[in-house]
């Protein structure tokens, strides 16, 4: 089934779904696994795994020095495509999130092909604007991946279309301006935004930057944003509350 | 993120260009306010030491702030006021295109952000007392090499934020479109004041001209006056820090150990392994201390219109030695690059021959490297007696 297919499918049963995110190697990649266990008890809907780069800059510091320490302990191409591939397997859709340098150095077909290979279902590639991906985008469509694109605040109207129309899967919508990792006042225009992203497309809207606690996420669905994103709040739950309270903070996402 | 941001960059660059008042405009405040146009001084010391070709010096050390990196910012300043931004950000490596950023903000009124990385806030501290003198707000970066890349990326975040009131003042020929351009553009004042300057000066073209690389601008600025001449050849220097063989330097394009990339908004030669992360770079420095490259020159090296070198953090040491002792003239350490070239090649070359060596800085911020290279004594003592004062 699709991205877009299982998404919706999920929506008949809950009004939100999950989107939790991890740094793969980091803290390690024992931890990763036990992060994603917990994601799967939880009932978390669908999982982005980033593959570590040396200039994040879509990142925010604690992303940063996530990035920067995989790196450090030596995580390549292959322990993060091994990694993944078992992700994909426990059952929720998994997809890849990282730099185009990354890609651009892989080479567009073999990404596709190792993405497909370890059953990823789309990318998010922060820092490739969408006039630069055609070429990729295309590939990966033939390949059965989804490129989602993102939307932010600052974009006009011509732009949110231009993107709506070649998206696949479902939208990033960032809640407001700059980059992951610091909070967000959820009341202020987030509604409005949300409105305008949903007049350029009919996917579902996945809605992130600040996410981090069961009220964003009953906000996020008050907005009626059909996945909320949580990003650098799991990774700093897991390191300041241990694996229980981690799962329980999971919990309280899920069930919000 | 950016994309409305540098569409509205883009326009009013592209409206500055086609409006004919603007360049004079630009010229105007280069000259009274950053004392251009900047001389051409033949140095005959240095020619007779070497014999061969005569050398002459294209001095941006005598822009107001000391580098080339005035002309730039004096440019972008026109342009913050076309978008009407009340704050400026810019990442800085050698300090020198912070120190000449805060002056603008200083004097247009703009709040102003500079970001420097760790190792670089450490070894270039009298532009840091600087800026903050000149009332700009100094962040030290700390994540990554703590270098001019991780400023970059510093600078990016921000803005991601900001732009909404924020122009990011580009300090090179580097990042997304339309920067490159833009910084060219400005720079190219040089390379026209340049090449009239020999012409009235030495009565010829030069067959060569040198100057260091970093991100490019320096070079760039001078290059972009002698394009459509075909006898001269163009020569950029890049940092060889403690050899290219021991992987300890910043040279992307001589020694080949660059490759293609995009990362930080634009596409060129990095040095980065083949999984495309950023390798560390090193050079004594700070301002050549860099993984990229600006995309034009990669294409001109690409076309073999521009030949690429490098010069040691030993050889750089020296050169600069010589040339205060034999022209009482101070480069910068980023300039003495280009002056280990012109030295290196001067006497393959016809007595009759000149060649121009860009000297993009002036040496003043590098007193503590520079000591610290020179073991000197007397500057050690000082140094020690201060701190034992400030400790009291
Ligand atoms: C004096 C001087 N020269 C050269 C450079 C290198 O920059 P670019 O290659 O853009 O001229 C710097 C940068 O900090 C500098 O301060």
């Amino acid at each position: 089934m699709s991205l877009e297919g299982v998404l919706r499918r999920g929506l008949e049963r809950k009004p939100i779904l999950l989107m939790t995110h991890l740094v793969v190697g980091y803290p390690s990649l024992e931890d990763n696994w036990a992060m994603l266990e917990a994601m799967n008890q939880a009932g978390v809907d669908l999982v982005e795994l980033q593959l570590p780069f040396s200039e994040p800059i879509a990142d925010g510091p604690r992303f940063v020095k996530a990035n920067h320490d995989a790196i450090q302990a030596g995580v390549s191409w292959s322990t993060y495509f091994s990694f993944a591939s078992r992700a994909a397997r426990i059952g929720f859709p998994v997809v890849f999130m990282g730099y185009y340098n990354s890609v651009f150095r892989m080479g567009a077909e073999a990404f596709c092909s190792r993405l497909a290979e370890a059953g990823l279902s789309g990318f998010i590639i922060p820092d490739l604007p969408p006039e630069e991906a055609v070429d990729l985008n295309t590939l990966a469509r033939d390949c059965g991946l989804d490129p989602i694109l993102t939307m932010t605040p600052t974009n006009s109207p011509e732009r949110l279309a231009q993107i709506g129309r070649q998206a696949s899967g479902f939208l990033y919508c960032t809640a407001r301006t700059g980059v992951t990792g610091r909070q967000t006042d959820l009341s202020q225009g987030v509604a409005e935004f949300l409105r305008r992203c949903r007049e350029a497309t009919p996917l579902p809207l996945g809605l992130g930057f600040g996410i981090r606690t069961a009220k964003d996420v009953r906000v996020a669905r008050e907005h009626s944003a059909d996945i909320a994103i949580v990003g650098t709040a799991g990774t700093q739950a897991w390191e300041e509350l241990g694996v229980e309270g981690y799962r329980s903070f999971l919990k309280g996402l899920v069930d919000a | 993120m950016l994309h409305e941001t540098f569409a509205e960059l883009r326009a009013t660059f592209d409206s500055a260009r086609r409006d004919e008042t603007f360049w004079q405009s630009y010229v105007d405040v280069t000259t009274s306010y950053g004392g251009r146009p900047t001389p051409v001084t033949y140095c005959d010391n240095l020619s007779r030491t070497f014999g061969g070709a005569r050398i002459y010096v294209k001095r941006e050390d005598l822009n107001h702030t000391g580098a080339h990196k005035a002309n730039n910012v004096m440019g972008q300043g026109l342009l913050v006021q076309r978008m009407g931004k009340r704050r400026v950000i810019a990442e800085t490596g050698a300090g020198q295109h912070g120190v000449a950023t805060a002056t603008m903000a200083a004097r247009l009124g703009l709040d102003c952000t500079i970001y420097m990385g760790e190792v670089d806030v450490a070894r270039q501290h009298p532009n840091v007392f600087w800026m903050r003198q000149l009332g700009a707000e100094v962040v030290s970066v700390t994540d990554g090499t703590r270098t001019l890349k991780d400023a970059m990326n510093a600078c990016l975040r921000d803005w991601a934020d900001s732009m909404a009131d924020t122009h990011y003042v580009m300090g090179t020929v580097c990042g997304p479109h339309p920067f490159p351009q833009l910084v060219t553009y400005f720079q190219s004042i040089i390379g026209q004041e340049a090449r009239a300057q020999m012409l009235a000066v030495a009565g010829q073209l030069p067959s060569r001209v040198y100057a260091c690389v970093g991100g490019g601008s320096n070079a760039s600025g001078i290059f972009t006056g002698f394009l459509d001449d075909p006898e001269t050849e163009l020569v950029g220097v890049e940092a060889g820090g403690k050899g290219v063989e021991t992987g300890e330097h910043a040279a992307r394009l001589a020694g080949g150990q660059g490759s293609p990339g995009v990362a930080q908004g634009y596409k060129t030669v990095f040095l980065q392994n083949e999984e495309g992360l950023m390798r560390h770079t090193h050079s004594v420095a700070a301002g050549l201390d860099y993984i990229g490259i600006g995309p034009m020159l990669a294409d001109l090296h690409q076309r073999g219109r521009v030949r690429f070198e490098s010069a040691t953090d030993a050889e750089v040491v020296e050169a600069l030695r010589l040339t205060m002792r034999k022209e009482g003239i101070i480069p910068a350490l980023e300039s003495a690059h280009a002056f280990v070239a012109a030295f290196r090649e001067a006497p393959t070359l016809a007595d009759t021959s000149a060649i121009l060596v860009n000297q993009s800085g002036r040496g003043d911020k590098d007193i503590f490297t520079v000591a610290d290279a020179l073991d000197d004594e007397d500057w050690k003592d000082f140094i020690g007696q201060t701190a034992a004062r400030y400790a009291r």
